[in-house]
């Protein structure tokens, strides 16, 4: 691990504490869904320090509770979890070029919503030890806040539930909100992304999906939109190039080793 | 089947899948696209995956929407302002706390 590792790992662990917070909270809630689904604190524990993912695992216990079979819970996992490929590919496309196949793969084990937020708004290349780092600190808070939530589900205030519960939203927005700031673009699509999600709601069809696979059709067709009407510009071109990570070119690698 | 160790491969297959999605880009490319409206796609998708996440999720979770309402301004304020995760976390959770106590 060379200091540059050391650094990115710590700066993780750092930035994983309002992650780890909020998790703590979602998985809190979480954990009565799995009391409610056969779930034992110990079961709870082991479903989610292994697979860390809010949303897959709520399908998972709610599949678990009907007795469903092994062949229905992959299915529904990967339906739920799609996202995770796309964001896996985002990721992939930062990383630096010698990158070795394991570090690769461990980079991709990674992601949850809230880690990937935070790596992908690093600037320039990633250094795959800032989400180890985020994931050391973050993950057992997940895995804890499960079997505490199913060990005690009531017993905390409906009140301190609800307060906690916008925790997670509230990281998504410090992603979000500071590259609206650096770009308008962003701000304009982030603008129409809360306006389409908030009618895919009520729209006929649409509205019939799971909240995870409104997600990824949302996501698919406004970012594909944004990349069609506005391409992120050649880096030579654009002054203002810190703004925009995506597009680092073969030209702007080597710029960043000699600096 | 043993019903405890049902429930533990029924966990074993459901991190076994979660794994497949989170690796499956990883295993298929190996260097960086270079295609122009590739890289704009995945410029533009966090920020569409999280703000769709975001609303009108963050209107729901509350026990009344109007805190829920209140947490998402003072959370974009909080984050304008530079505030970090942590900050911008906890305006969030305070605001529908101190709110939650008035409605």
């Amino acid at each position: 691990m060379s200091n540059t590792d050391k650094a990115g790992f710590s700066r993780g662990m750092r930035d994983g504490i309002p992650i780890a917070l909020g998790y703590f909270a979602v998985a809190f809630s979480l954990g009565i869904t799995a009391r409610d689904c056969g779930f034992s604190p110990l079961q709870g524990f082991v479903a989610s320090i292994t697979t860390y993912a809010s949303a897959g695992e709520y399908i998972g216990f709610t599949l678990y509770a009907v007795r469903s079979t092994l062949i229905q819970l992959i299915i529904m996992t990967i339906i739920t979890n799609a996202r995770y490929v796309l964001m896996g590919f985002a990721l992939n496309q930062r990383l630096p070029e010698g990158t070795s196949m394991g570090k690769r793969l461990l980079t991709g084990l990674t992601i949850t919503d809230e880690i990937f937020g935070i790596t992908i708004a690093q600037p320039g290349q990633i250094n795959p030890f800032y989400p180890f780092g985020a994931m050391v600190t973050a993950v057992p808070c997940w895995a804890a806040g499960t079997a505490i939530g199913i060990v005690m589900g009531s017993i905390l205030p409906a009140r301190l539930v609800s307060a906690l519960s916008v925790a997670l939203f509230g990281m998504f927005l410090a992603v979000i909100v500071p590259a609206c700031r650096k770009d308008k673009i962003v701000a304009l699509v982030v603008i129409v992304s809360f306006g389409a999600s908030y009618a895919a709601i009520h729209a006929p069809l649409i509205s019939g999906l799971s909240s995870g696979n409104r997600t990824i059709l949302l996501t698919v067709l406004i970012s594909a939109a944004a990349a069609l009407l506005f391409p992120v510009k050649d880096i030579d071109k654009d002054e203002d190039s810190e703004s925009r990570p995506a597009r680092q070119s073969v030209a702007d690698d080597i710029s960043c080793e000699i600096s | 089947m043993n019903s405890t160790l049902y429930i533990y491969i029924f966990i074993l297959t459901m991190a076994l899948a979660t794994y497949a999605c989170r690796v499956f880009a990883f295993t298929v490319i190996r260097h960086p696209i270079e295609n122009r409206f590739f890289q704009s796609f995945l410029y533009y998708v966090p920020y569409v995956t999280l703000a769709v996440m975001t609303f009108p999720a963050i209107i729901e979770a509350t026990n009344s929407p109007i805190a829920g309402a209140a947490a998402l301004v003072a959370g974009i304020a909080a984050a304008w302002l530079g505030g970090n995760l942590f900050l911008v976390a906890g305006t969030c959770c305070m605001s529908v706390f101190l709110l939650e106590l008035v409605l």
